[in-house]
């Protein structure tokens, strides 16, 4: 008995685990789809939106510049130095640009909004609940989705193809100050091996990145926030200290993820 | 015989092992403020938050004018919901708003009124309350007591046909205590509208209620008026109604009323 035991009590407690996060992604992927249709529905919380651009978007800029000019001014460095090596340091832009525009432009910009917005969203709402405003919400027939996360939402995936051409621009400007000013380079090869490698392609593929990471963050986010109350681990504030904390990890790793499936298809 | 506006049909509710309601069975009646009475923990905020629909119950129902709550469509429930209105025990007012905000939210974002009228409301509002000069300031710049009063503003503000006090005047000064007690009892009498008060403020609170339950191991051991609680013989009620005289600075007995 005991050594049928053994055997079946780590099956038992995968397929619990297993269940556990399909409900769970479950439970995202309909927090994630009424909070989006909420978006919609009259009347548009046009204000609030744009508070929240404000929030995610605007105050991101400095953080998204000064990341994206030394991410470019790295990939120009160590770009320029491998290129060298097969005498072709002429494709340093080449280089620079597809690196940016499709795979770290969105990837890092993401990770940084969700460092700087996504955790204090996941905070916020998880404030929130702890102190019944969301049930305050509830009681005066104010649905909260829509009147918490639906603003989000909108303005993060306005805000994130936006902050995601900035940090491109920005990194490129970065890989030109390394590969051209600092170490020689023609600013003439660098920007016409730009010019004549990217295609439209590859910028639409790293505008849809964006999106979808600005969907992953706010949903993973305010979830998190949302059901705060039922975290069995911490209650009050060290259960929002938690919340905040899975929000980044999750968000983190889910845009890490959801970067390569993304790739597989795109390319 | 009249039939109850909102009644608990042996209701059962537990959070894991805590077994919070025990088979409770209520009768609310409309136009009435009715007394929740009992001991701390005892499950009193938790049955005030089955009749909103902040809770469900395990097993049991409970009827809103005759019907099953349960059984209603979603928009019946929504409707239902827009006649209700809580009043949070910790106030629950949003702490990045405004105080004027914080009372005019439920105006904005559930009718259709003009910006000018939300405004006559909700300073018609502060003013019957006594908050005066406070339309710009913040909750946490405010006391315990007046964060309560514009918690109640905001419960009031959309006149509604059921009110739920969730311990309205824990926290404040004999002097506000009485003008809550007074400012529910007048808008109870003007508006007519269902009262379901949590509170502990024996006797005081008997003075504004038609009704009394008192709420005991989830079960509700003793419903009716003050004076036939006052004279109730069950052992539990009367220990329970002694202690809390005790506790109070104002020993008026329940069927010693004060003019109001």
């Amino acid at each position: 008995m005991s050594q049928i035991s053994v055997l079946i009590n780590p099956i038992t407690a995968l397929g619990k685990w297993i269940i556990f996060i399909v409900q769970e992604m479950g439970r995202i992927a309909i927090f994630f789809l009424k909070s989006f249709c909420l978006m919609f529905s009259r009347p548009f919380q046009i204000k609030k939106i744009f508070q929240q651009i404000h929030f995610i978007g605007a105050k991101s800029i400095f953080v998204i510049c000064l990341t994206g000019a030394f991410t470019g001014m790295v990939l120009g460095l160590q770009g320029y130095y491998t290129l060298v090596k097969f005498g072709s340091a002429g494709f340093l832009g080449a280089v620079v640009a597809l690196s940016l525009i499709r795979e770290l432009g969105p990837v890092l910009a993401a990770i940084m909004v969700t460092g700087r917005a996504g955790s204090a969203m996941a905070a916020e709402v998880g404030i929130m609940r702890i102190s019944e405003e969301i049930d305050a919400l509830d009681t005066m027939d104010i649905n909260p989705l829509r009147f918490l996360i639906s603003p989000k939402l909108a303005a993060a995936l306005i805000s994130m193809p936006l902050l995601t051409a900035l940090f491109d621009v920005v990194g490129i400007i970065g890989g030109y100050v390394s590969g051209s000013v600092l170490l020689g380079l023609s600013g003439g090869i660098y920007f016409t091996r730009i010019e004549t490698s990217v295609e439209m392609t590859d910028v639409s593929g790293g505008f849809i990145k964006s999106f979808v990471f600005a969907a992953v963050i706010v949903t993973i986010c305010c979830f998190q926030g949302y059901y705060t109350h039922t975290r069995k681990e911490g209650f009050g504030a060290k259960g929002v200290s938690l919340s905040t904390t899975s929000a980044v990890v999750m968000s983190c790793v889910t845009i890490l993820i959801t970067d390569y499936v993304l790739t597989s298809f795109l390319l | 015989m009249r039939e109850p506006f909102i009644q608990f049909k042996n209701v059962f509710k537990s959070f894991g092992e805590n077994h919070v309601l025990r088979g409770t069975e209520l009768s609310i009646y409309k136009g009435e403020i009715t007394t929740i009475i009992g001991k701390s923990g005892g499950g009193k905020s938790v049955l005030l938050k089955h009749i909103i629909g902040l809770l469900e119950q395990d097993s049991g129902t409970i009827m809103f004018e005759g019907r099953p709550i349960s059984d209603m469509k979603k928009a019946e429930r929504k409707a239902l919901k827009r006649k209700c209105s809580y009043m949070f025990q910790g106030t629950a007012l949003f702490d990045s708003l405004t105080i004027f905000e914080n009372i005019a939210l439920p105006l904005k974002e559930t009718t259709r009124l003009s910006d000018s009228e939300i405004d006559r409301r909700v300073k018609d509002k502060m003013d019957q309350l006594d908050l005066n000069d406070i339309d710009e300031k913040y909750p946490s710049q405010l006391s315990g007591g007046m964060k309560k009063r514009v918690a109640l503003a905001r419960a009031l503000v959309t006149d509604p046909e059921t009110v739920l006090f969730d311990e309205p005047t824990t926290g404040l000064d004999p002097i506000r205590k009485k003008s809550v007690h007074e400012m529910i009892s007048n808008y109870q009498q003007k508006f007519g509208f269902t009262g379901v008060v949590v509170s502990h403020d024996i006797p005081d609170i008997f003075h504004i209620s038609q009704r009394v339950a008192m709420l005991d191991e989830g079960r509700i051991l003793f419903e009716g008026s003050p004076e036939k609680l006052a004279q109730s013989s069950d052992p539990a009620v009367k220990e329970f109604i002694q202690g809390l005289y005790a506790g109070n600075d104002t020993c008026i007995q329940p069927d010693k009323k004060v003019d109001k």
